[in-house]
């Protein structure tokens, strides 16, 4: 769509770990977002050198222990040389590997932006702060781009790969910053803090609160005031961040990547989020479709063979030594494989013309097979990278 | 023990990618095809459930999609406007202007205001009889507790008001197992395993819920019976290869590799499964759906997974 951005696109992913600082992962939950952010910063840890962190939001314990992530915090820990000797690779820069921890977080913004040390102690004491915190989804989306924000900003890095929240909707986190800016300046939130402020109500606000107050009763109505009264003496603090945050996502400097599995809900959503990013102006770097059955169930020839498998099983079992076990079960042999590779093929065909009408983007579309284990050390990692990686 | 079609409402939750909607879905038409007058609603407005039946998008009014079978979306702005109009008793008038554009902020500002809207329009139909059965495809794992625990946590932070005051009748339906269940879709891959195993925990300790049953998705049946993996390895060697080809007068190795791959999926999740039984308390109800290689959710995927679920559950 965009002629004049063309020549910019990266042609691998490679070039992409290579040319940008901050390269985030998006797409739904259940697709591999994690172990692919995981190995991309390790094949650019190994390839490229430098500094590199991922920081991820929910690692499977057996992905996090082997990033050597076994505490909670916002600690970031470097992945030894020894597993990557392990694995049999030596690194040319570092892996660096951070978990995100939401409340932690949370608390650390009050620490910062609080003008007093009564405020901050009143804050992190509100009970009302403890559950929005904890239950308000969008703050999870929120902390996570305040975090990479936080990070990039240190200098710390050459690149962070970002592995996104599992939101209900990919796109929630883009909008977080601006939301919750919108949400410490909304009106709504000085009509209620206009009461505990004055006691006097104005008069805009009347008909709202009579009925505010007869669903929610007035103790509860001036919990939440006295909250956010709180949370106001940050409020400039808060919105320049928020603004800041959107700035870092909008950067040059900072890409998306898109993963996905070829199954359709996934896939409707990667290409939500793909015209998302396109309506905002934001650098769609590549597109990862995980999980992909591999190519031979789509074979002809071995089409054949596996209906003649199934249809002339007795047959062919017949036509076959005894040394390879007893015609009965040979023939049960065959139609099980024939059938397998069928019933597989039925789900690589819908694949393959799902990837056909997403592969409409003209950006780096990487294909990642089916792996036949988990992935959950570094090798694995690695393996899962090599595949990605040009 | 109610079993699962005779209790009233089921909240069917899951990560992210298991299958939540296509169970929801399968479950609903199943209750349907039996005779139970059945409701199916989606709380995530943008969701596709309709995709799964075939008909237009559904809006906060159900609507009959089928025999016994009618299906919503759900909407907090429109239940607000019920809620407020059916259980609170306010006038017209005071629902619209400030409260409805602002509704937005008291939602996110008061926790478990939306969620307690989504819970109790499902809960207020049980309450009415509207239908014999409500499925309500629910949110994912990460966000479920905080739905079903709502009312409860209304409770305890809402100290007066006719909100607190609704929050009775809501507790003893959904504390009532005879009536309310939770069912946990699962595919038997690490993460659904330990999201699943987490959240039986925290439905226990968190919420008044009932556990009803835990539903595994996408099993992969056993390829080879006993002895015959090992004429299967014999196959797939350079010898069984060629004579195979020469049986079948085609390539086979292709044939061959979908098989292993078949094979080493199914011993993965077989692996995942058996973790899945250790960890779950004893007397855990469950329930397998196999993979079904179908072509695109559809009717005919719902049918199928409506037939399957028939079969485990004695139908």
């Amino acid at each position: 769509v965009a002629p004049a951005k063309s020549s910019a696109r990266a042609g691998s992913i490679e070039q992409l770990l290579a040319a940008k600082e901050i390269v985030i992962h998006c797409g739904s939950g259940g697709v591999g977002k994690t172990t692919t952010a995981a190995a991309a910063a390790a094949e650019a840890a190994i390839h490229l050198g430098g500094k590199v962190l991922v920081l991820t939001v929910d690692p499977a314990k057996r992905l996090a222990n082997a990033l050597g992530l076994e505490q909670f915090g916002n600690i970031e820990t470097r992945v030894p040389n020894a597993a990557f000797a392990a694995a049999g690779v030596e690194p040319r820069g570092e892996l660096w590997a951070a978990m995100l921890d939401t409340k932690q977080s949370w608390d650390d913004l009050v620490q910062r932006h609080a003008p007093d040390a009564a405020t901050r102690d009143a804050i992190l004491a509100n009970p009302l702060y403890q559950n929005l915190m904890g239950r308000f989804v969008q703050s999870h989306d929120y902390i996570a781009m305040e975090r990479l924000y936080e990070i990039h900003s240190s200098g710390t890095y050459d690149l962070i790969v970002v592995d996104t929240p599992p939101t209900r909707n990919a796109i929630d986190f883009l909008e977080a910053p601006a939301r919750m800016a919108d949400f410490f300046s909304s009106r709504f939130l000085r009509w209620l803090t206009v009461p505990a402020r004055s006691r006097v109500l104005n008069f805009a606000s009347k008909p709202f609160y009579t009925v505010a107050d007869r669903i929610l009763g007035s103790q509860f109505l001036e919990d939440i005031a006295e909250f956010f009264l709180l949370f106001q003496s940050m409020y400039d603090g808060f919105v320049d961040r928020a603004k800041a945050v959107t700035r870092v996502l909008e950067d040059r400097r900072t890409t998306f990547v898109v993963v996905s599995t070829l199954e359709s809900a996934p896939v409707r959503e990667a290409e939500f989020f793909i015209r998302e990013l396109q309506a905002r102006k934001l650098h769609l770097g590549a597109v990862v479709l995980n999980k992909v059955l591999p190519d031979y169930l789509l074979d002809r020839k071995a089409t054949t063979s596996a209906k003649r498998m199934v249809a002339d099983a007795p047959v062919i079992a017949e036509a076959l030594d005894t040394s390879f076990g007893e015609s009965a079960q040979i023939e049960r042999v065959l139609r099980e494989v024939g059938e397998s590779f069928l019933n597989f093929q039925v789900v690589a065909k819908r694949e393959a013309e799902t990837k056909g009408e997403l592969a409409g983007a003209p950006e780096v579309v990487a294909t990642v097979p089916y792996f036949d284990s988990d992935i959950y050390d570094l090798e694995g990692l690695i393996r899962l990278g090599d595949k990605i990686w040009r | 023990v109610t079993p699962l079609l005779e209790r009233r409402l089921l909240f069917v939750t899951g990560k992210g990618g298991v299958g939540k909607t296509t169970i929801a879905a399968g479950l609903a038409l199943l209750a349907s095809q039996h005779g139970k007058r059945t409701l199916v609603g989606e709380v995530d407005s943008k969701g596709n459930l309709s995709d799964y039946f075939e008909v237009p998008p559904t809006s906060f009014e159900p609507r009959e999609i089928g025999p016994n079978l009618f299906a919503m979306s759900m909407h907090t702005e429109e239940s607000l406007k019920e809620y407020l109009r059916l259980q609170l008793k306010v006038p017209l008038v005071a629902r619209i202007g400030p409260l409805a554009r602002t509704f937005d902020f008291v939602a996110n500002a008061a926790p478990g205001v939306k969620e307690v809207l989504t819970v109790g329009k499902f809960l207020w139909e049980v309450r009415e009889r509207h239908y014999d059965l409500v499925v309500v495809d629910a949110a994912a794992t990460g966000h479920v507790v905080a739905q079903l625990a709502a009312p409860q946590g209304i409770q305890e932070l809402v100290k007066v008001g006719l909100v607190r005051d609704q929050t009775g009748w809501m507790l003893d339906i959904l504390g009532d197992e005879a009536q309310t269940g939770v069912v946990i879709v699962a595919a038997p891959e690490e993460m659904p395993v330990n999201e699943t195993l987490e959240l039986t925990e925290r439905i226990r300790t968190e919420t008044n819920v009932d556990l009803a049953a835990i539903i595994v998705n996408r099993v992969l049946p056993e390829l080879f019976g006993r002895g015959e993996e090992e004429v299967f390895e014999r196959l797939r060697t350079p010898d069984g290869v060629a004579a195979l080809e020469a049986a079948v007068g085609g390539p086979v190795g292709a044939v061959l590799d979908a098989a292993e791959l078949a094979v080493t999926l199914r011993r993965t999740r077989a692996g995942h499964l058996a973790r899945l039984r250790e960890g779950l308390p004893p007397g855990t109800n469950l329930l397998y759906v196999p993979e079904l290689f179908t072509r695109h959710h559809g009717m005919r995927a719902t049918q199928l997974v409506a037939t399957s679920l028939g079969e485990e559950l004695g139908y």
